[in-house]
């Protein structure tokens, strides 16, 4: 018996649209209107030197607005491309992630706002003419700010893929292609989607940064908000700050309510059970989207086009029904020989270069300097981790504890974590100056204000994931104050914190190359450490100490997490795990 | 029922070599054919490598010897003609029932509204229809397997092999697609020519096989093949059935007792020998809270000290993978005494389940001392040392010398499970240390 509403889609008499179809379509037009004004000039003619001059009049703000999601729009497209193509090579070659593995952990490491002014030079060498040049390089930057967690994040779900799901795979003969967007994919889009967003709030810190590159003593300017904020630090325009930190804050919502927010709650299919206790993302738009007539109809298109892409009629080879013979192991022995050959060329190669470039420039005092600044910097980094934990745990521990406060707080913090460093020099400078205050401590707070949030989002995240029961087992034997802290709620919540401590460090070594020189008003503030060190070096297009302070800040933090974090990560997951 | 072989299995044997060069056998020797028309369950207590045995006959697992024939054809990856139906159902939580069946049929190129007729065809036939646009979460566990059947039938496979299909169901729920599925068998329904069905469950087999394959432990091989001419349908209260769930019950015992004394003789044999302390060996993993509420529950089934094992597991709602470790532990520990399709209660576990904490702990160490050498020999060294403390990587050494990486660490868990409980010795997670001391 065939169900009627089980045949091929098919349009049904009544095609008029309803009033949901209306909203949508107006949203979409928008949205698409918008974006096309934004690219347009994109791809105009453009000199090295030239200034594009920006404009502190909150009418262009729209414009400047639209400018800077595109770029974020493309470094995401990028970032997806990369993620879904690399991460899949190391998960599923094992020679290829002997490489990729060691090099994304690496990369991540990789100062993006120091390695600016060195990308840039290359992309405007690639596109003379044009605008493309330090376009490509502020797309660039964001990408490399985006991508790495994404791509951990997708390759650990290609690698953790529950056995009996492969197994079923080969007993009905998926092609890899058909396995790939049947089970791999979907698989892995919940946490993918997850890390995505995260991203996103990373990418905003960077956008500001990125889009007024100085580089060889010019500054190159895009327009976008990032540009306007610059120009609004240099003049001392508090009021222009106040629009562009509004501008920023619409935005930034849009795209919560627009995109990841419907994002999140269509992911909800791919988890395989929904936990009890957890709440399903409320999201106006996906309800709207789904009420419109529009949507239902654009199945009879996309179901077809989904089904093509899936299972294109080419590549689907029908397959002879015995296989007598396997590949043999002797070529897959010489491609290990020649794939191990190869790569210990490229690393020879590469050590010559990195030689040759820094060596040629940088006396040995100098490298010994270039380490002690980075200590500065790490212990600032560590104080700093301490400082936010002494706040953000108990205050996460309070909000973990009750839910309500911590359904407010999340989106908050979300905002908070967007919020660039560079929006509060006006502040610090104003204080220094007037209080006469020490520049190297009161610099500080501008290092940890984008990734403090890391900390108290995970701690909310442990403290909600911690059992009724055992909040109800304390009670019941009276344990109270420090002790129920010592007992229960810091071991609780100790790999939740490890995770998030990790991260902000992490990316207060990034921070400090912008918050150790400090900009307000044409006055210019400087504290002491790597970050001013590679800032100054980039103002002035140096690019031997460019290229050593980024491997030493890179250094400092591969080590900091494999010798500190990563141990501390094992001990939380060894003994305070719950189970 | 042809006489066509469908399946043969020819000196199959799978080994695992390990980072430290110890091997670990799951297979050895297999020799199998599978006629069209058979249903065959493979019966075996978990680790006797009959998961194995299926993932090898589908072609998902390479056996390290030996070759499996389909039709002629040596099995080098899975084969179109057999398709699985896995204990965990294994269907994908974004696809609907219908994307779920139409799946295998996808894989092979079938365009979607032919593949669309066929998967409702088939959910139809397993009974969900009405569920096609249902995600599984939305199922009940026994509505999940359905799918889990529908989605292996659609591809019309000869062989339907089934790895434990109804042990993540409960009992009456089982039952029900049990019944089900052997309608469609028997009244041909299905194109399937033979089914082979995995299963710890010996009435589940005696319900539904025409052949019963009995596998025994370390390493798997095949031990008895029985035939099951009992007419359909089988009832379970029949004289007829209980005696032929006795003899299985029997012959499984009489496998385990077979592999103990051999074990012991081996044991024994290289005793003289100084490369093979007689401590390494293998103990079944179970607990000692298990153990004596086993005894606890004995003596409720005590006939003049014997014990049926049927009608134990019955009771107890135990099936053979979970029994059969319990007995064997109770058997090296001289608790109790395994015999032919029994088992006999001693005096000292007779003592066992009646004495009160103490007791109990004091007869505990006495036997696990007395007969169990790794016990004994973790005590001795502890003894010796002045401080008697000995962190466990020692052992961990000691014991990777005869046995792989992971064999070890499950052995020396479960000798400081049970030591802990008797207070032969102490343990501290953190540390990893072994001592004689009580903890601080």
């Amino acid at each position: 018996m065939l169900r009627n509403h089980y045949k091929l889609p098919h349009i049904e008499k009544r095609l008029l649209p309803n009033i949901w179809d209306g909203l949508v379509l107006m949203i979409v037009m928008a949205v698409i209107a918008s974006l096309a004004w934004g690219a347009m000039d994109m791809d105009v003619p453009y000199q090295f030197g030239t200034v594009i001059s920006i404009s502190l009049d909150p009418s262009h703000l729209p414009g400047y607005a639209v400018s800077t999601v595109i770029r974020m729009l493309l470094a995401l497209m990028v970032s997806f491309i990369f993620t879904l193509t690399i991460s899949t090579l190391a998960a599923k070659s094992d020679a290829a992630a002997k490489i990729i593995l060691p090099a994304l952990d690496i990369l991540q490491s990789i100062p993006i706002l120091g390695l600016l002014s060195i990308t840039v030079v290359g992309f405007i060498a690639l596109f003379p003419d044009s605008r493309l040049g330090p376009e490509c390089a502020a797309i660039f930057a964001i990408f490399t700010s985006q991508v790495w967690n994404m791509a951990f994040s997708f390759y650990q779900s290609l690698r953790s893929i529950p056995k009996e799901w492969q197994e079923a795979a080969a007993i009905y003969h998926l092609s890899p292609w058909q396995r790939f967007w049947h089970i791999e994919v979907p698989f892995a889009t919940p946490g993918l989607l997850w890390n995505t967003m995260v991203s996103m709030s990373a990418g905003w810190f960077y956008v500001v940064a990125s889009e007024a590159i100085s580089v060889a003593n010019t500054t190159i300017t895009l327009p976008g908000i990032g540009s306007y904020i610059s120009k609004a630090i240099w003049q001392g325009d508090s009021k222009a700050i106040g629009y562009a930190i509004f501008a920023m804050f619409l935005v930034i919502l849009i795209y919560d309510q627009l995109l990841f927010r419907p994002l999140l709650k269509w992911a909800e299919t791919f988890k395989p059970d929904t936990l009890e206790g957890e709440t399903s993302t409320p999201s106006w738009f996906y309800d709207l989207l789904t009420k419109t007539r529009l949507f239902k109809y654009l199945s009879v298109i996309y179901q077809p086009l989904i089904e093509f892409f899936i299972n294109p009629p080419r590549f689907t080879r029908t397959k002879p029904a015995y296989k007598t013979s396997l590949p043999s192991p002797k070529l897959a022995r010489w491609g290990r020989y020649a794939f191990n050959t190869l790569t210990a060329l490229s690393l020879l190669w590469a050590m010559k270069v990195l030689c040759d470039f820094m060596i040629a420039e940088i006396t040995m005092d100098e490298a010994f300097w270039v380490l002690w600044l980075g200590l500065i910097t790490g212990v600032k980094v560590m104080v700093l981790i301490v400082l936010a934990s002494l706040v953000w745990v108990p205050l996460g521990v309070y909000i973990g504890m009750r839910p309500n406060a911590a359904q407010i707080c999340q989106p908050i913090a979300q905002f908070l974590a967007a919020f660039p460093a560079n929006l509060l020099y006006p502040l610090v400078v104003i204080l220094i100056v007037k209080y006469h205050l020490n520049i190297n401590i009161w610099t500080m707070p501008l290092m940890i204000l984008g990734t403090q949030w890391y900390i108290l989002f995970n701690v909310i995240a442990g403290t909600s994931a911690l059992p009724q029961e055992l909040h109800l087992a304390i009670q019941n034997f009276g344990v109270s104050g420090w002790l129920k802290w010592k007992r229960l709620i810091l071991p609780a919540i100790f790999p939740y914190y490890v995770t998030g401590a990790m991260t902000a460090a992490g990316g207060a070594w990034n921070a400090s190359i912008v918050a150790e020189v400090v900009e307000w008003d044409g006055q210019r503030l400087t504290a002491q450490g790597l970050g001013r060190y590679i800032t100054e070096f980039s103002d002035q297009g140096d690019f031997p100490r460019i290229a050593l302070g980024i491997t030493v800040m890179c250094i400092y933090v591969l080590v900091l997490n494999h010798v500190l974090w990563r141990k501390l990560y094992r001990i939380a997951e060894n003994r305070f795990t719950l189970e | 029922m042809s006489e066509t072989t469908l399946l043969k299995v020819e000196n199959v044997a799978k080994s695992f070599h390990t980072p430290e060069g110890q091997t670990r056998h799951v297979l050895q020797d297999v020799n199998f054919e599978l006629k069209e028309g058979e249903f065959v369950a493979v019966l075996g207590k978990s680790g006797s490598g009959k998961s194995t045995f299926l993932r090898i006959l589908a072609g998902l697992i390479k056996p390290s010897n030996g070759t499996v024939f389909y039709k002629d054809n040596p099995v080098v990856e899975p084969v179109k003609g057999i398709a699985m139906v896995f204990q965990n159902f294994a269907l994908l939580p974004w696809l609907s029932v219908l994307e779920n069946v139409e799946l295998g049929l996808e894989a092979q190129g079938m365009n979607s509204s032919l593949r669309r007729q066929k998967a409702l065809q088939a959910i139809d036939m397993v009974g969900l229809d009405g569920f096609e646009s249902a995600y599984p979460k939305e199922l009940s566990g026994g509505m999940r397997q359905r799918v889990g059947f529908a989605r292996a039938l659609v591809v019309e496979p000869e062989l339907l092999v089934m790895d434990e299909p109804f042990s993540a169901l409960d009992i009456l729920t089982a039952e029900n697609l049990r019944n089900d599925l052997m309608e469609l068998w028997q009244e041909q329904r299905i194109r399937t020519k033979s089914i082979l069905c995995v299963t710890h469950d010996i009435e589940e087999a005696i319900l539904m096989a025409n052949r019963i394959v009995i596998f025994s432990s370390d390493p798997g091989r095949i031990h008895t093949s029985l035939n099951v001419d009992l007419p359909f349908p089988r009832i379970p209260q029949s004289e007829v059935f209980h005696s032929l769930v006795d003899k299985i019950y029997t012959v499984m015992t009489t496998s385990e007792r077979d592999r103990l004394a051999l074990t012991k003789a081996a044991a024994h044999r290289q005793k003289t020998d100084v490369k093979h302390p007689e401590y390494a060996y293998r103990l079944p993993d179970v607990s000692v809270s298990e153990l004596t509420g086993l005894l606890e529950a004995m003596q409720w089934h005590l006939k003049e000290g014997r014990i049926d094992l049927p009608a134990l597991a019955d009771e107890l709602h135990l099936a053979v993978d979970n029994l059969f470790p319990l007995t064997e532990a109770l058997d090296m520990l001289r608790f109790a005494k395994i015999s032919k399709g029994e088992v006999k209660c001693l005096g000292a576990g007779k003592e066992l389940a009646e004495g009160d904490i103490l007791e109990r702990k004091h007869l505990f160490a006495k036997h696990l001392l007395e007969h169990i050498p790794l016990a004994r020999h973790i005590r001795e060294v502890l003894d010796l040392k002045p401080n008697h403390r000995v962190n466990e990587e020692q052992f961990l050494e000691e014991l990777q010398e005869f046995l792989t990486e992971d064999e070890s660490e499950r052995l020396l868990k479960i000798i400081i499970d049970w030591s802990r409980y008797a207070e032969i010795f102490a343990y501290d997670y953190d540390t990893g240390v072994l001592s004689l001391e009580n903890p601080q």
